[in-house]
């Protein structure tokens, strides 16, 4: 077993009365492409937001890189939150900034480059994503896929060492959700970094998953490597990924 | 009465209790100000920007303004001071009013109405968009870069534009009393130095950067904590106009009663 980037251990999440995540567990290793998957509200993104503490875990315990993530001051959760990238689920670029505002932004405030090593990296990252021309275009200029490219590009520019997706792939067509999905992975092989993507997309999944787990019911329903999960035999799971609805309660 | 009930589905304790949450948390999302202004990094540059952005923004209402709170308090007061015999007053009684009082609480209202509004939607549409969690897990302080800029570029542009608020409405002044009694610019200008002092002076000004302060703070808290979407977005905004027009007036009674008192003595 190699070394574990993230360690969530027994995590639970309630708004009010709705339970959102029950006792919740499980690890990611390094260098890992791990998938987290589910209907829409069974609290992936929840689950996400609790790793880079922009939301606090009723109960439970997350650690990124050894480090426990919960009930730490500011400042030493920023030092962990910049070696993490977040891509989210609407891209978030900063609708007053230029594509290349939006990228230099953390390298500004978090980093020691010069203007001349910026502007390099800028370039590098944009040319990732096959996104050049837009250097100097604003967010509102773009398509859902180029902003998808754009985030995913600012996410990589402090080349995390932890990338989290948050659905990277919703709203896209099939094609671009191959694309987004498949430079996912080539950007993971270059930075070598560990990624866990909330997603329902199963292309997206295949593409990406080297492992992932099911949410249902705020608890963890599967979890194992891709193939297994389409081949199994329960009935939820096989609904899940056929799309069909047979039974609401199905696999109970 | 049960019926009452029913149909007004506002419960009363349940106001009262949102109008103290929004009290003790507009307190302290304000008071974070005073903590975060003096850590670096300085974002001179955004500052920078949004005191020209909302110096543009803001520009054009208060000249026209401006200009006509003058001129009709001057006609308004005409005939009046006529009566008593004392149309000779009439520049001091303007530049006085302006200066003390009309000037600097007309341009925070109307300043409020057009800046509170659009940082509360501003920042409330980069709230649902997720915009401002982007900056947070990418290691930077949201409300440092965000709020603590608005809220000093609402500090040092509203004095400014105090000032220029006023010049214009005694030259507002000075056209009314042109036009009714025909005194000329030398005279005019001589009656407001001679009945106008620098202690009339500094008390508007003083207050402005308060108002300011207000301004910036209540469109800031408004928009930074919208929830509910783009609905939210629209109640943050209207709403932050509402809570600093309403402050403004508020803080105003206690400082001129603060400023009276200082400068009295």
């Amino acid at each position: 077993m190699g070394k574990l980037m993230v360690e969530v251990n027994n995590v639970s999440k309630s708004f009010g009365d709705n339970v959102v995540l029950n006792d919740i567990s499980f690890n990611v290793e390094e260098g890992e492409n791990f998938v987290v998957f589910g209907r829409s509200g069974t609290g992936k993104s929840v689950l996400l937001k609790c790793m880079v503490g922009l939301l606090e875990p009723d109960s439970g315990e997350i650690k990124i890189n050894g480090k426990s993530v919960l009930n730490i001051p500011l400042d030493q959760m920023n030092e962990i939150r910049k070696h993490i990238g977040f891509l989210f689920q609407g891209s978030a670029l900063y609708d007053s900034m230029s594509v290349r505002e939006n990228l230099e932004f953390p390298l500004i405030r978090n980093f020691d480059f010069s203007p001349e090593e910026r502007l390099e990296k800028v370039k590098t990252v944009l040319e990732n994503v096959g996104l050049e021309k837009a250097i100097d275009k604003k967010p509102s200029e773009l398509s859902g896929g180029m902003k998808k490219r754009i985030g995913l590009a600012r996410t990589i520019i402090t080349e995390p060492m932890l990338i989290l997706y948050d659905e990277p792939t919703t709203g896209l067509d099939p094609i671009t959700t191959k694309e987004i999905s498949q430079l996912i992975v080539e950007l993971q092989k270059d930075l070598k970094s560990t990624s866990i993507v909330v997603t329902h997309d199963l292309i997206c999944a295949k593409i990406v998953a080297n492992r992932a787990i099911v949410l249902k019911d705020a608890r963890i329903k599967f979890e194992g490597d891709i193939k297994e999960l389409e081949s199994s035999d329960d009935k939820f799971l096989k609904n899940f990924f056929s799309g069909e609805i047979v039974d609401a309660n199905s696999g109970e | 009465m049960d019926s009452l009930k029913k149909d007004n589905p506002v419960d009363f304790s349940e106001s009262l209790t949102n109008f103290f949450v929004t009290v003790a948390g507009l307190t302290s999302f304000s008071l974070r100000f005073f903590k975060d202004v003096f850590v670096p990094p300085y974002e001179f540059g955004e500052i920078k920007k949004h005191m020209d952005d909302l110096g543009i923004k803001t520009m054009p209402i208060v000249t026209v303004a401006g200009f006509i709170i003058g001129l009709v308090l001057a006609m308004q007061s005409q005939p009046v001071m006529q009566r008593f015999g004392a149309e000779s007053y009439l520049p001091s009684m303007v530049s006085l009013s302006v200066v003390r009082e009309l000037g600097p609480v007309l341009t925070a209202l109307l300043f409020a109405g057009r800046v509170s509004s659009g940082i509360g939607a501003e920042l409330g549409s980069m709230r649902v968009t997720e915009q401002i969690d982007a900056m947070e897990v990418s290691a930077v302080n949201p409300y440092k870069y965000l709020v603590v800029t608005r809220m000093l570029a609402c500090i040092f542009i509203l004095p400014l534009l105090t000032l220029y608020v006023d010049f214009l409405a005694i030259m507002g002044g000075f056209l009314a009393v042109k036009l009714s009694v025909g005194t000329t610019f030398q005279l005019y200008i001589n009656a407001i130095f001679k009945s106008l002092e620098f202690s009339d002076l500094i008390p508007g000004i003083l207050k402005t950067f308060v108002f300011g302060y207000i301004v910036g703070a209540v469109g800031s808290y408004k928009g930074y904590n919208t929830e509910n979407g783009t609905v939210g977005v629209g109640r943050a905004s209207t709403s932050a106009v509402v809570m600093s027009s309403l402050l403004i007036l508020l803080v105003d009674m206690v400082l001129v009663k603060i400023t009276v008192w200082i400068w009295a003595s």
